[in-house]
């Protein structure tokens, strides 16, 4: 075997080695959320608001100071609230 | 001679490199088919730990408890039956919904093509593409469209499927799936 053609095979080779995401530089995270965000976003319509709201996030601040707790903050990934 | 012996070296390192497998994890397991044989019993390695150590041990430092080896704190592998079950003892999770039961054939769409799974099924570890998964239990087939995770099938027919998200396909919109697709 000639060196590019031994080149080629040891490149190929290791292509195969891995997943064709890995490959692509992404994560097994990456791609199974990418593929999950992707089936969700193909439901039918009831289904598919529910599955959003599940993914809503609600988060309650209250900062101290000196030991004393100050007005708590309210945020929300719904933009309504 | 001499050239070819070291590319495939090369090759078998670089293969290793990409995969990110390290051999420092790497624990011998006994194969089940070597368990499952009739000759097993004679060709099972004698223990480490016998009784002649455990009385040698307390001759030495007999106010010393005799010290935990790794077979104490690891479970028994769950035995594999003589005999294909009739059944497949199936553990599929999904986040919000489970199907854990006994059934016929699953359906599993990994990565290396859709594999039926039957009782007796050889073990095997799959990657699930983003396919349609379907569960057969004698007249009824229940599918899902599962988006990922793997599939674990066990010599003594447990099938473990750990799906990332699945939904039955009637959930689904078809012509938002064509557009998505383009």
């Amino acid at each position: 075997m000639s060196a590019p053609q031994g080149a080629q095979a040891v490149a190929q080779v290791a292509k195969g080695a891995a997943p064709y995401w890995r490959n692509a530089g992404m994560t097994y995270l990456a791609y199974v959320n990418a593929c999950s965000a992707h089936v969700r976003n193909c439901l039918k319509e009831p289904f598919k608001s529910q599955s959003a709201s599940r993914e809503q996030i609600h988060y309650k601040f209250t900062e101290w100071d000196n030991g004393v707790p100050s007005k708590p903050v309210l945020r929300s990934s719904n933009p309504e609230e | 001679m001499l050239t070819k012996n070291r590319l495939l070296t090369s090759t078998a390192s670089v293969v290793r490199g990409c995969g990110g497998w390290s051999h420092a994890n790497y624990v011998p397991t006994r194969r089940y088919a070597e368990a499952a044989s009739p000759g097993a019993e004679k060709s099972k390695p004698s223990p480490a730990v016998t009784e002649e150590l455990k009385k040698a041990w307390k001759a030495v430092a007999p106010i010393l408890d005799f010290p935990k080896v790794p077979s104490n704190f690891l479970k028994q592998r769950p035995p594999v039956p003589a005999t294909i079950p009739a059944k497949l003892t199936l553990n599929f999770v999904l986040p919000r919904k489970s199907h854990i039961e006994e059934v016929d054939m699953v359906t599993i769409p990994a990565s290396t093509g859709v594999m039926g799974v039957l009782p007796g099924h050889v073990p095997t570890v799959v990657e699930i593409k983003p396919e349609l998964l379907s569960i057969q239990n004698g007249a009824e087939v229940t599918k899902y469209v599962v988006s990922g995770g793997y599939a674990f099938i066990h010599a003594n027919s447990v099938t473990d499927i750990m799906a990332e998200d699945g939904y039955p396909p009637e959930n689904f919109d078809i012509e938002e799936a064509k557009k998505a697709l383009s």
